[in-house]
């Protein structure tokens, strides 16, 4: 079997460096070379041209909030499948009744999520 | 660690990177070229023969924009949004294999920036983190608009993100592995993994569309109803870069799609012809351009073909019929495999 | 190897020190992602490839999307933000030092262990480690998704207490209906 180092990543940290120098020197630059004439209107936040009223800082609904929860749990579960996938065909049918009842409580959780109608964007 | 491996990387990291931002560039005057087209206009003209140098007038268009923070904003937090969408879209290309190899000199030198042991979940990583530009550019914007559009992207980025990562997994189960390059390679000799799996691939490709942004999931930025979206407040440089990162993600996730299912940089029966290891190794990654294209042609035609979803319809896809298809298309390639393939 | 290891340790110091001390909670949230990229930087150090990804993924690719929900939802103006007493914050130091006190003891009673790993071993990459997941630790894997079970339930609950389908719902249903007519 092949072996693997953390050298391989030594490239990685390359394209991180490179990335950050094209992302920092081109705001660097739209700073130095564009004009600055800044008036009160032009700094007031953009509300079709009527007055805002208060800000932004506002409770929004909670189904996003919601989506957000659920978001973290299956992602979980989805990064758990992730070895199972990759021993697939060595672990055989024992591996894959094994995650059918990884699933199966999947599932039922699942079923009852849609069954609250939490997923209703109505 | 030797001194000239890393000379080869910086060397390779530039041209893909330079490579990559020009094609990202470049997508955007002919999205303009075939929306022309698809409207019966004509498109872009004025710059250049055929407008072909309009991305470069664009480009510094927005680089000589007066920069405009909002009084209520965070300056920080404005400044970090768009710089962080550029970041992310630009680190998905370092895992991603754009030809076998070539020798110079007695030396191989593989045309993949890192082919590391994860390479997939290191792509998936890199998504989830394209949120964070996004919502943290509408939040730092202190405008209504923007923050909506900030939530609206962010819970579809993350939902899709879920069934991405199940359609996935039936491609693991077949190959066996997470490194990208030797997904590739095993389709060399191979079926290319669309034919084994086309339902798991539908589930992706509409899943990228979704991660991007891009029409019919365009609702973060709909116009009808959120002026412009979490770019609301947003001029000059910063804008461009969430343009920007927009066509590259459109360029990264066409070469993703292309390498996992499409066979990546392999040609069919090149193997046949007996050619010089070098020939064969540019006709591959030309081979992969010419697939990446397509895609990008492809995301385009969509884009001006198809109308918008509304905000229920979209989040019902995500997790109500896109989750559950991708849970059933696990079950039938584990049966699959258990049955035909032991 | 040494270097990136002392520099990774600096990073994930400061940038979670960095994190209690930003005023703004936004800025914190970022502090943390970096302190999660160091210590990601530390698993691939040790070769842990599949601890590092999932690292990124799983902590600063959702939990903190949910933190910075969370943030967002909350009310963030500086008028309603509540000043605490110098009695609390006085309390609050005592509490943390003490906590650190503590763990400074127990690190100094533990012995000075030699990392168990090099930076070559092959036992954290994901092949070998779901070996192992799948064969040997069958049932806690098993019993993790019962954890996700409820944890989904009572996510749902807290958020979804109020929604029988009354007939304020059907009224209101009924309304947009003759709205949509009327247009």
């Amino acid at each position: 079997m092949e072996t693997n180092l953390p050298v391989d990543y030594l490239p990685i940290l390359i394209q991180f460096f490179v990335a950050a120098g094209f992302v920092v020197t081109t705001m660097v630059l739209t700073h130095l070379v564009g004009p600055k004439r800044d008036s009160k209107n032009k700094l007031e936040s953009f509300e079709c041209g009527i007055e805002s009223v208060g800000n932004a800082r506002n409770p929004f609904s909670i189904k996003y909030f919601l989506t957000a929860i659920l978001f973290v749990l299956f992602d979980v579960e989805v990064i758990f499948m992730y070895p199972w996938a990759v021993n697939f065909r060595e672990l055989g049918i024992f591996g894959f009744v094994e995650m059918l009842i990884f699933m199966t409580f999947l599932l039922v959780g699942f079923f009852y999520v849609i069954k609250r109608k939490a997923l209703d964007w109505e | 660690m030797d001194f000239t491996f890393l000379i080869d990387k910086t060397i390779l990291v530039a041209i893909i990177f330079a490579i990559s931002l020009g094609i990202a560039a470049y997508s955007t005057y002919f999205e303009r070229k075939f929306a022309g087209f698809f409207q019966d206009r004509i498109g872009p003209d004025r710059a250049g023969p055929f407008g072909i140098l309009q991305p470069i007038a664009d480009g510094v268009k927005l680089v000589m924009k007066e920069e405009i923070i909002p009084a209520g904003a965070n300056p920080f937090l404005f400044i970090a949004g768009p710089s962080l969408s550029m970041l992310t879209a630009c680190m998905t290309t370092a895992v991603l294999p754009w030809g076998s190899y070539l020798e110079i000199g007695g030396r191989k030198i593989p045309l993949q920036v890192a082919d590391v042991n994860i390479g997939i979940l290191y792509v998936f990583g890199v998504v989830s983190l394209g949120v964070y530009g996004l919502m943290i550019g509408g939040w730092a914007s202190n405008n209504k608009f923007s923050l909506l559009g900030a939530i609206r992207a962010a819970s579809q980025n993350i939902s899709y993100e879920i069934a991405m990562g199940l359609s996935i997994i039936a491609l693991v189960m077949m190959s066996g592995t997470l490194s990208i390059g030797t997904i590739v390679e095993q389709q060399q000799n191979s079926y290319w993994y669309v034919v084994l799996q086309p339902l798991g691939f539908l589930i992706f490709l509409i899943c990228s569309f979704a991660e991007t942004n891009r029409t019919p999931f365009d609702l973060p930025e709909c116009e009808a109803e959120l002026v412009g979206g979490y770019h609301t407040e947003y001029s000059s440089m910063k804008l461009g870069f969430y343009l920007f990162a927009e066509y590259t993600n459109m360029f990264v996730s066409s070469a993703v799609m292309s390498a996992l299912y499409f066979g990546g940089y392999s040609v069919p029966f090149i193997s046949a012809l007996h050619l010089d290891q070098n020939l064969v190794a540019i006709i591959g990654t030309l081979a992969f351009f010419g697939k990446i294209l397509f895609f990008i042609f492809f995301f385009m035609w969509v884009r001006w073909t198809i109308p918008r979803f509304r905000y229920d319809q979209l989040m019902k896809l995500g997790w109500q019929i896109l989750i559950p298809l991708s849970i059933i298309n696990i079950v039938l390639t584990g049966i699959f495999i258990l049955v035909f393939d032991k | 190897m040494k270097e990136f290891f002392y520099f990774l340790s600096f990073l994930a110091v400061l940038t979670s020190l960095m994190v209690v001390v930003a005023k703004n909670p936004v800025h914190s949230v970022l502090y943390l992602i970096m302190t999660f990229f160091a210590i990601a930087g530390h698993y691939i150090l040790l070769n842990a490839q599949f601890l590092a990804v999932v690292h990124i993924i799983v902590y600063a690719g959702a939990i903190m999307v949910l933190f910075l929900f969370v943030i967002m939802f909350l009310n963030l103006n500086a008028e309603t933000e509540p000043q605490k007493p110098l009695i609390l914050k006085v309390a609050a130091g005592v509490a943390a030092g003490l906590l650190f006190l503590t763990l400074v003891a127990a690190f100094k009673g533990a012995e000075n262990q030699v990392a168990v790993t090099g930076g070559d071993s092959q036992i954290g990459l994901i092949k070998n480690l779901g070996k192992v997941l799948f064969n040997d630790f069958l049932l806690p894997f098993e019993i993790t998704s019962l954890l996700f079970l409820s944890a989904m339930i009572g996510a749902v609950m807290l958020a979804k207490k109020d929604t029988p389908e009354g007939p304020k719902s059907k009224d209101l249903k009924k309304e947009m209906l003759l709205e949509k007519e009327i247009i």
